[in-house]
């Protein structure tokens, strides 16, 4: 049942222009930023080549991708976890799903990976991308892989809460805006005061995906997307058990 | 074969909703035989979109229970969710997909088998006359052709129960005849409450009716009987709702 409501977003989703010009915008930027960072790779790596130990072109360039991914994933999933419930309370859908013999977990779950499929699909453009510096040179397998799971998570983390941002309000564009601030707040809240173990810097988005992208996964970093996650995804199947 | 024609399919009791200090349904009990047609009557705002969305799970109620094909909608609502049809007052439509598509998505839902979809649907376009719309998106159909959807995905899995909430509001003459026979089609072989506000729908359609006004029951009486007293049904909603506005 959660593969059909998976299918069914998906449909919807690549029914309307907003999805196929998503990908076409994430692309584009992707793109020019890793021809950016290619070309001043190839400036900077005659000198590189004498020092000891130097970046290669993983830490150079696919990291930089990943990190600017994660800034593009940030933008971009609340315009789309906004329509997810907002949107069907506003064009009377819900009832559809709410009186056919499904869970409210399983619709929650649904809705939620069929949104995880579509963003995989952007993070597959980036990897795609990493994955052509093959053509030039080597790659660093152990720091993309560290960067792919810390940008799927991170992405599971916006999709989560947008989810239930979306919940609140009948407004899609309400629910967006709504999310993109609240995800921009915890994206930002590590700059707020210095101190390693400040709690700020503990509950900011920013700084557990930073471990990642540095190729350390540690399993606190872990442990808080697994409970992010969990927590607004429970929020959400809470709110539409109450919702009846 | 006369025992299966009273076996019961939908029984509610004591069924009560309050949104805050206001009570939108106040103790209504409700009965429906297999092969019978219960129509709803009742004002605007007397309750009837809340009991349907009691009776169908969209809305828990305060008190009270309900059971389908003898099963509480509470405690076993996968299994008795399975055996409702269901079409709310504004048909649930995805505009980005097509009819099939949609029905395609209606059928799993209900946890049809997979060997069984491409005939449920074939059934359900034919019954429904949708045969030359099939391919196209829902967002694009009149207002005829989307009720019409909506009545396809509330029968596609052959529910035991079909509840349908004003179907045949908006129509034109027309497609208001249609559907009428469809109900009629239907009703001959399966359970279904309706509401709507045409009372001659009612005599040509229904069983028994049942008259709602604030929340509460105030006639129930079968469509035979009414007719054999020579009594009118507009003279009974007439009297059974205005006395309540005056006490």
């Amino acid at each position: 049942m959660i593969t059909v409501i998976a299918r069914k977003e998906l449909g919807v989703l690549f029914g309307s222009p907003l999805a196929w010009v998503i990908l076409a915008l994430a692309q584009l930027v992707f793109a020019w930023f890793y021809l950016a960072h290619l070309e001043s790779f190839l400036q900077v790596q005659p000198q590189l080549i004498r020092i000891a130990n130097p970046p290669g072109a993983t830490e150079a360039i696919a990291a930089p991708l990943f990190s600017i991914g994660a800034v593009v994933l940030l933008m971009i999933t609340p315009l789309l976890t906004a329509r997810l419930i907002a949107e069907e309370r506003r064009n009377h859908t819900l009832p559809f799903l709410i009186s056919a013999p499904v869970s409210m977990t399983e619709i929650v779950l649904g809705k939620f990976l069929g949104l995880m499929i579509f963003l995989s699909i952007i993070i597959a453009l980036i990897i795609a991308l990493s994955i052509s510096l093959l053509a030039g040179g080597s790659l660093d397998f152990g720091l993309l892989l560290s960067n792919i799971a810390g940008l799927w998570l991170l992405s599971a983390c916006f999709v989560a809460l947008g989810l239930y941002i979306s919940c609140l309000s009948m407004q899609p564009a309400i629910a967006g805006a709504a999310a993109l601030c609240i995800l921009f707040g915890l994206w930002i809240m590590d700059n707020a005061e210095g101190g390693e173990n400040s709690i700020t810097r503990s509950l900011s988005l920013s700084a557990h995906f930073e471990n990642f992208n540095r190729g350390m996964i540690d399993t606190f970093d872990l442990a808080y997307f697994a409970l992010f996650i969990f927590f607004f995804l429970a929020l959400s199947i809470r709110w539409l058990k109450l919702y009846r | 074969m006369s025992a299966k024609t009273e076996q019961k399919t939908l029984s509610a009791h004591g069924l009560s909703r309050h949104f805050g200090a206001r009570i939108a349904v106040n103790q209504v009990s409700l009965e429906l035989r297999q092969g019978e047609v219960l129509g709803l009557l009742g004002p605007n705002g007397a309750g009837k979109t809340t009991i349907m969305r009691l009776l169908t799970g969209n809305l828990a109620p305060t008190a009270g229970r309900v059971e389908i094909c003898g099963m509480d909608l509470q405690k076993k609502t996968r299994e008795a969710k399975a055996c409702i049809g269901y079409l709310p007052e504004i048909p649930p439509l995805y505009r980005e997909l097509t009819i099939d598509e949609y029905l395609r998505l209606a059928a799993r839902l209900r946890r049809l088998a997979r060997s069984k979809t491409d005939d449920a649907i074939r059934k359900a376009v034919e019954r429904c006359g949708l045969d030359n719309v099939r391919q196209r998106l829902i967002g694009s159909l009149s207002k005829g052709y989307q009720q019409r959807a909506g009545i396809a995905q509330a029968i596609i899995h052959d529910p035991a129960v079909i509840i349908l909430d004003e179907p045949t509001a908006g129509l034109d003459p027309n497609q208001m005849r249609d559907v009428r026979s469809l109900l009629r089609e239907l009703g001959a072989v399966r359970s279904m409450i309706f509401s709507t506000h045409a009372l001659s729908e009612v005599e040509s359609v229904c069983d028994r009716v049942q008259i709602i006004n604030h929340g509460r029951q105030v006639f129930e009486g079968s469509v035979d009987m009414m007719e054999q007293e020579g009594t009118r049904l507009e003279e009974i909603f007439t009297q059974s709702t205005m006395e309540k506005i005056e006490t």
